[in-house]
């Protein structure tokens, strides 16, 4: 079972747990017919240009985005490309993504983190929390925020 | 000169109690070297040859006396006594202990210095004409910019696991100091066409395996719109860079492999997108940044003496005429210190000579110091009448070379002696170079000469933009040097163009003396320096002063 990382908590997968799914990109409109719209995710690799989804920002519910390694930063540029396309819904960071780059997953728009079972067993709870204080105070915030 | 404010000053001290921890982890096993290693690199500490090495940020090659002291207190409490000066503007210490790391971080931390993003994969430490405040061809001080884009690029979420590393370099002047045109991204201030001011934005340039000028994404750039459109490019570059291939992941290789149109159309589009979001940081621009880069009181008042003094001391006369630039104020000049003399590593400098040049800093120079990236220190303001008193100072302890700008004034890697990737050693090469061309006695003759080495093909000596270009390969075991003529690194950028085949390294200097002494023969006047001939007459009669068996079989 993977780990799903909230808030710097590690729960089990919300999503999933209430009968939600993750399909790739090409299967999402048969997906939607067979079950509701608010249980159906879309699975993207970290390859994906986030323009390829630019019809369904009003209509997805959720957004999972693979790291394939944690040296693949694509994942965070996606993110806040579809934020910058108004994407409302969940997204989630799925795969290779250690607890020191938890903060950078937030702050890019993410808003949870999946990891394997393995990799939670050596990165316990305790280093997600306190990367997660992280979070606030940070250059760009600060720049933006000094210009308003 | 910048200061840190309280946030500056929390994040660093945050990032350190962090280091530490991770330090303890690998000491006591908790943690592989595998998985240090991102973590280490995130705070500028290599794994050399021999030992770590620690790189420490300059940010745009600007610090002060109390930095400086703070240097050389490290590089005496926990190296060999010396740093390291880089073509990056920053200083490296190449013997440090991982044990002592954090506490060197905190010293720095304790004077707002830092090591954060002088490696990985980031957006590294942004590089600016060493000249900057000072020269007397400047449009308008590249600083505060550059400094604007430090706190942007400092941990931004979506930049710091980019295909591959990143640096920037921007200019205030139209004389290129800071080889922007070989940086992912370069930027040049200019003026609109009402006269308002802006940037010129270029995009793609680098040395390494496959060397690229770097070509204009955007002529003009209004100020406010710099940061939005930096964080367009990071992010067309982020998504689209190459991954499969660490030397082609760079952006001149995506620049190249996609062609300019079409990634500034995509650059275009998603700036627009981010002009949306993006509240412009202009008024801090303009108020609190820029005010820490006031130009100092100068001191106008003009003396005789200095005339005299040059009439008198020949010695400081040729001292003046290659190390002292034109300052913007008539009264002052600018000093450039060479960290290069005879027989010397290019770069090296003692914790004693850091020590007297922040005393002279602070005492004759407005308190300001400079890191080139030509590996020099550089003194921006001081006044004509105290440069005699200055140049004895610096003579006292082996800083006075006369020979910037020379054929001895050359950029070196660290090469074998202590890089991991090197093929050839660098740093004897540019040793032998200057101890020969002393002995002949030529160097004042022969006029402006850049030799640029590189130790391997990554090019960290520059050598593709060298006017002599060596680069030091390994061939079978056996170092070997090719040779390159004709680059050139400033805004007339031009790539060296291969000589012919390579040269044992017992063959090099003195085929580099055929070469030079050829130049001598072939030029029109002393005005024609060594690239202007090259320019003018091509390659063949460097080629065949290289190259003299050839001539003779062709014959």
């Amino acid at each position: 079972m993977p780990v799903i990382i909230k808030e710097g908590r590690f729960i089990e997968d919300p999503f999933t747990d209430a009968g939600g799914a993750f399909v790739a990109l090409d299967q999402y409109s048969a997906a939607v017919h067979d079950r509701e719209a608010a249980l159906t995710g879309i699975d993207v690799p970290a390859d994906t240009d986030p323009q390829a989804l630019a019809g369904l920002m009003n209509s997805v519910a959720a957004i999972r985005i693979a790291f394939p390694s944690f040296a693949d930063g694509r994942g965070f540029s996606i993110a806040r490309k579809l934020r910058r396309m108004g994407f409302n819904g969940l997204i989630r960071a799925k795969g290779h993504v250690l607890a020191d780059q938890y903060p950078l997953a937030i702050r890019s728009g993410f808003d949870e983190v999946e990891i394997p079972n393995d990799q939670a067993g050596r990165m316990p709870q305790s280093q997600w929390r306190e990367a997660l204080a992280r979070t606030q105070n940070n250059y760009l915030d600060r720049l933006k925020h000094r210009a308003a | 000169m910048y200061a840190y404010n309280e946030f500056d000053e929390a994040f660093v001290r945050e990032r350190v109690r962090q280091f530490r921890g991770q330090v303890e982890k690998r000491i006591d096993g908790s943690l592989t070297e595998d998985e240090f290693k991102p973590l280490r690199l995130m705070n500028g500490l290599y794994l050399q040859l021999h030992a770590y090495m620690l790189r420490v940020a300059i940010p745009y090659g600007t610090l002060d006396s109390r930095k400086m002291r703070q240097l050389a207190m490290i590089a005496e409490k926990w190296d060999k006594g010396y740093g390291h000066l880089t073509t990056r503007q920053n200083i490296q210490f190449n013997w440090p202990k991982l044990k002592d790391v954090p506490e060197m971080l905190e010293a720095l931390a304790d004077v707002g210095m830092h090591a954060i993003q002088t490696s990985g994969n980031c957006v590294r430490n942004v590089t600016a004409d060493h000249f900057a405040g000072a020269a007397a061809d400047e449009i308008e001080d590249p600083r505060p910019t550059a400094e604007l884009i430090r706190q942007w690029s400092t941990d931004h979420p979506e930049f710091q696991f980019l295909p591959r590393k990143f640096k920037i370099a921007i200019t205030g002047a139209p004389n290129d100091r800071a080889v922007t045109k070989a940086h992912d991204i370069g930027i040049r201030m200019v003026r609109g066409g009402a006269g308002e001011p802006g940037y010129e934005i270029i995009v793609g340039g680098g040395l390494g395996r496959s060397p690229f000028i770097g070509k204009v994404l955007r002529e003009f750039l209004p100020k406010a719109h710099l940061l939005p459109y930096l964080e367009a490019i990071l992010q067309v570059y982020n998504l689209s860079g190459r991954r499969d291939n660490k030397y082609k992941a760079r952006i001149k290789i995506l620049v190249h492999e996609t062609g300019l149109e079409e990634i500034r159309d995509a650059v275009e589009a998603t700036f627009e997108r981010v002009l949306e979001e993006f509240e412009f940081p202009s008024d801090l621009l303009t108020a609190e940044i820029a005010g820490h880069f006031e130009p100092p009181e100068f001191d106008n008042t003009q003396t005789l003496a200095f005339g005299e003094a040059l009439e008198a001391d020949p010695v400081l006369r040729a001292f003046v005429e290659t190390n002292v630039a034109e300052h913007k104020n008539p009264a002052y000049g600018i000093v450039t210190i060479s960290t290069k003399p005879v027989g010397g590593t290019p770069g090296d400098v003692t914790a004693g000579q850091m020590r007297v040049i922040a005393d002279l800093a602070e005492r004759y120079g407005h308190d300001e110091i400079r890191i080139s990236h030509e590996q020099n220190a550089v003194l921006p303001h001081v006044r004509k009448a105290d440069i005699p008193t200055v140049h004895a100072a610096l003579k006292a302890v082996g800083l006075a070379t006369a020979n910037v700008g020379l054929v001895s004034d050359i950029i070196a890697c660290p090469g074998m002696d202590y890089c991991a990737l090197a093929t050839a050693r660098s740093i004897p090469v540019a040793q032998e170079i200057s101890e020969r061309f002393h002995a002949l006695k030529l160097e004042h003759e022969i006029g402006e000469l850049k030799i640029k080495i590189s130790g391997c093909i990554n090019a960290c000596g520059h050598h593709h933009v060298g006017h002599i270009g060596i680069l030091g390969l390994d061939k079978a075991g056996v170092e070997n040097y090719q040779v390159t003529l004709g680059g050139d690194a400033t805004e007339t950028m031009a790539l060296g163009e291969r000589a012919g085949p390579g040269f044992a390294a017992d063959e090099l200097i003195p085929a580099l003396e055929r070469l030079i002494l050829a130049y001598l023969q072939l030029r029109h006047s002393r005005e024609e320096t060594f690239l202007a001939a090259y320019r003018r007459l091509g390659a063949e009669p460097f080629q065949a002063a290289l190259y003299p068996e050839k001539e003779r079989h062709a014959a």
